[in-house]
């Protein structure tokens, strides 16, 4: 077996795509104008960046006047969610409701607002992934400021029902903000029809670079201002622009938004080709619902095994993935994700994600179907948590 | 992350793994829930350890840090291995991230949990010779 080069990684980020380089690559050395300049170049630079707004609108069918560039999808929840929070917090409402296993960009954002007087109700999630509306509704409160709730999980790739959760909060007149930015340029959104108040994206999950994305905010809502300064995102955002980080994300998501429903129908038999192969090693489960699901998502936990270890040898086979066990994030404890939707500790350690998107080869997925049988049987045969498992012993 | 070459080195090729059938003192420390566990087994002759094998579940430092204890001890004397600390296993595979010193301390501590098996089997006290074994904090 000839050793490849797989990413199939792309939910934690995606190169730059040679289209969205060669727009942005004019901006560096020769468009280089401050967009807030009175001559040509700057006018040129204005006219890029507000060509950009309108395409990351157009692209979730939002008024390019609602939309403002950020550094990143975190920055973008940072200010919807303290924003909205201190907003509130001046007509009495100090109450947020979001779920347990948001991003942490969303759940230490809610964490610390704790910490400011603010009470937060997390909303569970059921053992396949999704949240339960109702529970939402029933979350609601009449100091409710906002309802914070993800278009689609990072690890599990679980796509949440948006457009009743939204309906809800608008019945409840609650503002609804979402972190979309595993959702964007995968499925289909439209921001007026699913009565989404605001929504965070980022460049880099898209084939734009990375430190570069958007806030939707709905006409309407005023947020406070994140950055006091100059008058750029209409003072909202102070601080020059990037100016080819903009364009490059306007280029980007003009072309993700552009056919997915072509491009699922690509990715998502070979994802299930994937999840099906990879289930045929004894003692897997997928996690997260098989349909509600992005379409280049696959979450396996592999029992017996540790995740780093898992994705080390991987890495040695030419294969990028991801994993939730403890060891990859830095802490001691599993994904709280795969925590949320009933793992237990052991089995959240040991688990895979694949993220691939439609270029990916059969020889790819061959390739992959090949390598991961092996590496599973080697970690466990040196594993004595499989050892006792095969002995029927308790696991402790 | 950063691993150093030496830690990548035992953890595609780990040396002594598997488990010795005829073992004269077993030791497994850590649990699943924390996501190491180590199961140490060591052959001794005469108070010389003349085989030392692993099985561990966990992260590429649990993996290595596991197969350099087991170099480090194999043909050594049990007064020898019982002064490996988990300082002297880091410096042997250059240098751990500090997120998985803890693995260090497991390989360590499997070591001891090892010998105090098998001073039991010998109808010895291990506690004066071994002392506490350390099982990792709950988290």
């Amino acid at each position: 077996m000839e050793k490849r080069f797989i990413y199939a990684d792309n939910a934690a980020t995606t190169a730059v795509s040679e289209e969205v380089l060669s727009v942005m690559l004019p901006h560096f050395t020769k468009a280089y104008g401050n967009a807030s300049s009175i001559y040509k170049l700057g006018r040129d630079a204005q006219a890029d960046v507000e060509m950009a707004r309108e395409k990351v609108a157009a692209a979730l069918g939002a008024d390019p006047k609602e939309i403002f560039f950020t550094s990143c999808g975190s920055e973008s929840d940072n200010w919807a969610i303290k924003g909205t929070a201190e907003m509130m917090a001046k007509k009495g409402k100090k109450h947020i409701i979001t779920s347990v296993f948001e991003h942490h960009a969303v759940l230490h954002t809610c964490e610390y607002l704790e910490k400011q007087g603010f009470e937060v109700t997390y909303i569970p999630v059921d053992s396949k992934g999704l949240i339960n509306p109702e529970d939402v509704r029933n979350a609601i409160r009449e100091d409710t400021a906002l309802v914070t709730i993800m278009y689609a999980n990072n690890e599990i790739g679980t796509i949440q029902p948006i457009e009743e959760i939204a309906a809800i909060c608008r019945e409840k007149k609650v503002l609804f903000h979402t972190d979309a930015v595993q959702a964007v340029g995968h499925v289909e959104i439209d921001v007026k029809k699913q009565g989404i108040d605001m929504l965070s994206l980022s460049g880099h999950k898209i084939h734009a670079q990375k430190g570069v994305g958007a806030l939707y905010v709905r006409k309407g809502i005023v947020l406070p201002n994140l950055i006091h300064g100059g008058g750029q995102e209409r003072s909202k955002r102070a601080g020059t622009e990037n100016v080819p980080a903009i364009v490059g994300l306007g280029r980007a998501i003009e072309i993700a938004c552009t056919d997915i429903a072509e491009k699922a129908a690509i990715v998502t038999p070979k994802r299930n080709r994937l999840i099906d192969g990879i289930l045929e090693i004894p003692y897997t489960r997928l996690n997260g619902d098989r349909d509600k699901r992005l379409p280049g998502n696959l979450n396996i936990s592999i029992e017996g095994i540790e995740g780093e270890s898992l994705l080390l040898m991987l890495d040695l086979n030419g294969i990028c993935a991801s994993s939730g066990s403890a060891c990859t994030s830095g802490s001691l404890d599993p994904s709280h994700v795969l925590l949320s939707i009933g793992l237990k500790h052991e089995v959240a350690h040991g688990s895979l994600r694949l993220s691939i998107e439609e270029d990916i080869t059969d020889e790819d997925i061959d390739y992959i179907l090949e390598v991961i049988p092996k590496v599973v049987e080697r970690l466990r045969e040196m594993s004595p948590v499989w050892e006792k498992m095969m002995n029927g012993e308790e696991v402790k | 992350m950063m691993y150093s070459e030496k830690v990548l080195d035992h953890f595609s090729n780990p040396r002594n793994v598997g488990e010795i059938e005829d073992a004269d003192g077993v030791g497994e420390i850590g649990n699943a829930k924390c996501g190491d566990i180590m199961k140490m087994y060591l052959k001794i002759d005469n108070g010389i350890i003349t085989d030392a094998k692993f099985k561990t579940f966990g992260c590429g430092a649990a993996v290595a840090t596991s197969s350099m204890a087991t170099e480090l001890i194999k043909g050594k004397s049990i007064d020898d291995a019982l002064k490996l600390t988990n300082d002297a296993v880091v410096e042997a595979l250059d240098g751990l991230p500090a997120v998985k010193i803890h693995c260090s301390v497991l390989a360590e501590q499997a070591v001891r949990s090892a010998l105090s098996d098998y001073y039991t089997r010998q109808g010895i006290d291990p506690l004066p010779i071994v002392g506490e074994i350390k099982e990792p904090e709950e988290h």
